[in-house]
């Protein structure tokens, strides 16, 4: 069962979305968090919710694999829309049933915010991690950080941390199986009694994980310096970063949906358009 | 030409305030260029705590060392500086015992590019070495892979090829097949000969008999001193006192003494395989033309 548990969910591909720069989609998706915040219409949802299934179509992602990607934040979004049901005390009244009382407004409210939440999944898993390796996302973090090099602050040790994290999840994730399986084997039980019981099952599981790992950053420690690893600095990379055109259009398309969403919130708000 | 050269040298680990281990004792020996050096002994023995010496791992924190220490003409003295370390342990490249703990990146390619990009070599070369170390180990197929996908032979012969893009002269194998199933074991020996080949200098620290066989010299360390020096032919002659620091001699090499005490007309033992297939071969022509 521990296998099935993947890092991220990357799925290798090789479309616009894909081939983009790191830096740029990360950019992107932060423009495109900042257009699903600014949207209160209906109508920019609606425009938003295009450029989701644009994503998809574009990215060649399986819806379905999109629809599973909220399972994680059903519950989240379940629970601000019953707060915002029953909460909100303004428009008509549609329904009373003992001390709740649902108005439209809060139908409204919470139907935007359930929206705005499924939006903001789904435009940042495709754009960042559906159709970004690690490694890729890792760059792109570095070379957007890499301003605060001049504050002083170490930007490539912290992408180094965060890539070698990333390539020995597997490996512990793996490691954590065999330990489980020969507790198991001696006759520890994982699956039964109370919390308290079973968490101090984990006991045996994490001591020797926890020695192990410490054993394996030695090691790796070791392995890096004999490879000439000194940090950062005077350090070439076998694959750079690069902005090409398709970036460039990207980043305009997605400045103009920003633009379109906030036109169509003053349309709205100040001249008073029903959606 | 001496490309490594040990006079006199011993060591000690600097166990918490101020006791020492000493590991290592008056150790002497050299290794020459292009030469295939193998390195027997038992547990505890001392053999990691030498090539951790010789590729400058160990400082002066970790503990101390008298005697002379020389590789690729530089003598290592204290006043070395960093610089001085990081130019010369370009030379020296070390595949180490675990093949987990040893791959940095998350793909074959990205991992062997790890040292040149250390050493800020231009991406073009980077590349183009790249694609030969992967070549000479025979993993390009697997370029683009994930490292915890690959069998441990693999990961162990990518390891080497991230050793190989730094173009080292000499490389130190710590028991690089010890984690390995036989195939696994074959896989990274066939490539360590390859290398030597090739012209580089090899210095393998083993436990297993056949695979030392296959050096063109056998340094047998018991208890940090040197025990025993010489060809695989002259090591392996002396069973008895191998046996007395706790090593053996190969299954060939025992079968071929027997059937030799048995009165085969056998002049010289065996220490490989492919040796014994040899002689066994002209015992039967021999045989067959009487
Ligand atoms: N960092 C250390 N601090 C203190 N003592 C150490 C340290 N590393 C190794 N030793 C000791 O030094 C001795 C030699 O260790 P070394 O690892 O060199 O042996 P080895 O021949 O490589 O053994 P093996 O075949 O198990 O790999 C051992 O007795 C060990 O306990
Ligand atoms: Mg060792």
């Amino acid at each position: 069962m521990i296998n099935d548990i993947t890092l991220g969910q990357y799925f290798p591909g090789d479309s616009v979305i894909h081939r983009a720069d790191p830096r740029m989609k990360l950019i992107i998706a932060f423009i495109m968090i900042g257009a699903v915040f600014a949207a209160s219409s209906l109508i920019s949802f609606a425009f938003l919710a295009l450029v989701v299934v644009l994503l998809i179509f574009i990215s060649k992602i399986s819806p379905l694999v999109v629809l599973k990607g909220m399972k994680p934040v059903l519950f989240i979004l379940f629970f601000t829309a019953f707060i915002q049901v029953f909460l909100t005390r303004t428009g008509t009244l549609i329904a009373e049933w003992w001390i709740f009382k649902i108005y439209s407004d809060g139908l409204m409210m919470a139907f935007k915010m359930m929206c705005r939440i499924a939006l903001l999944v789904a435009s940042t898993s495709l754009l960042l991690s559906y159709t970004t390796s690690p490694i890729a996302l890792t760059d792109g973090i570095e070379g957007l950080l890499s301003p605060l090099k001049k504050l002083g602050l170490n930007t490539h040790d912290f992408a180094m941390m965060m890539s070698i994290a990333m390539r020995f999840i597997p490996t512990i994730i793996e490691e954590t199986d065999k330990i489980m399986s020969a507790q198991k084997a001696r006759g520890t039980d994982f699956s039964s009694g109370g919390l308290i019981k079973r968490a101090k099952a984990m006991i045996p599981i994490f001591v020797p994980l926890l020695a192990s790992e410490i054993r394996r950053a030695d090691e790796l420690s070791c392995a890096m310096i004999c490879r000439c690893y000194r940090g950062g600095e005077g350090r070439t990379k076998l694959k750079e970063l690069k902005i090409t055109s398709n970036d460039v259009i990207l980043l305009l398309v997605c400045i103009g949906i920003l633009a379109l969403v906030i036109t169509a919130n003053i349309l709205t708000t100040h001249f008073g358009l029903p959606i | 030409m001496d490309i490594i050269k040990i006079k006199d040298l011993s060591f000690s680990y600097k166990d918490g305030e101020d006791k020492l281990i000493p590991v290592l004792k008056n150790i002497d020996m050299s290794v020459k260029e292009g030469e295939f050096v193998a390195v027997l002994g038992h547990n505890g023995s001392g053999k990691s705590t030498l090539a951790k010496l010789i590729n400058m791992i160990l400082t002066e924190e970790s503990g101390e060392f008298t005697g002379e220490l020389s590789v690729c003409g530089k003598i290592i003295t204290d006043d070395i500086t960093e610089d001085e370390i990081y130019e010369l342990r370009r030379h020296i490249g070390m595949v180490h015992q675990n093949p987990d703990n040893q791959i940095v990146a998350t793909t074959v390619e990205e991992d062997v590019a790890f040292g040149p990009e250390n050493l800020g070599i231009p991406r073009e070369e980077i590349r183009k070495r790249v694609d030969e170390a992967l070549e000479d180990v025979g993993m390009t197929e697997y370029m683009h892979h994930a490292p915890h996908r690959l069998s441990g032979g693999q990961k162990q012969r990518v390891a080497i090829a991230g050793i190989i893009a730094m173009q080292p002269e000499v490389i130190i194998f710590d028991e690089s097949t010890a984690m390995l199933d036989p195939h696994g074991r074959r896989e990274v020996m066939k490539t360590i000969k390859e290398l030597n080949k090739l012209g580089k200098t090899i210095l393998l620290i083993t436990h297993y008999m056949d695979e030392a066989a296959e050096a063109d010299r056998i340094i047998v360390l018991n208890d940090g001193e040197i025990y025993k020096e010489g060809t695989p032919q002259e090591i392996f002659s002396d069973a008895e006192a191998l046996r007395r620091v706790r090593l053996d001699v190969p299954q060939v090499t025992e079968l071929f003494t027997l059937l030799k005490e048995a009165g085969l007309p056998i002049q010289n033992i065996p220490t490989t395989t492919d040796g014994g297939a040899e002689l066994l071969k002209n015992l039967f022509v021999q045989k067959g033309g009487r």
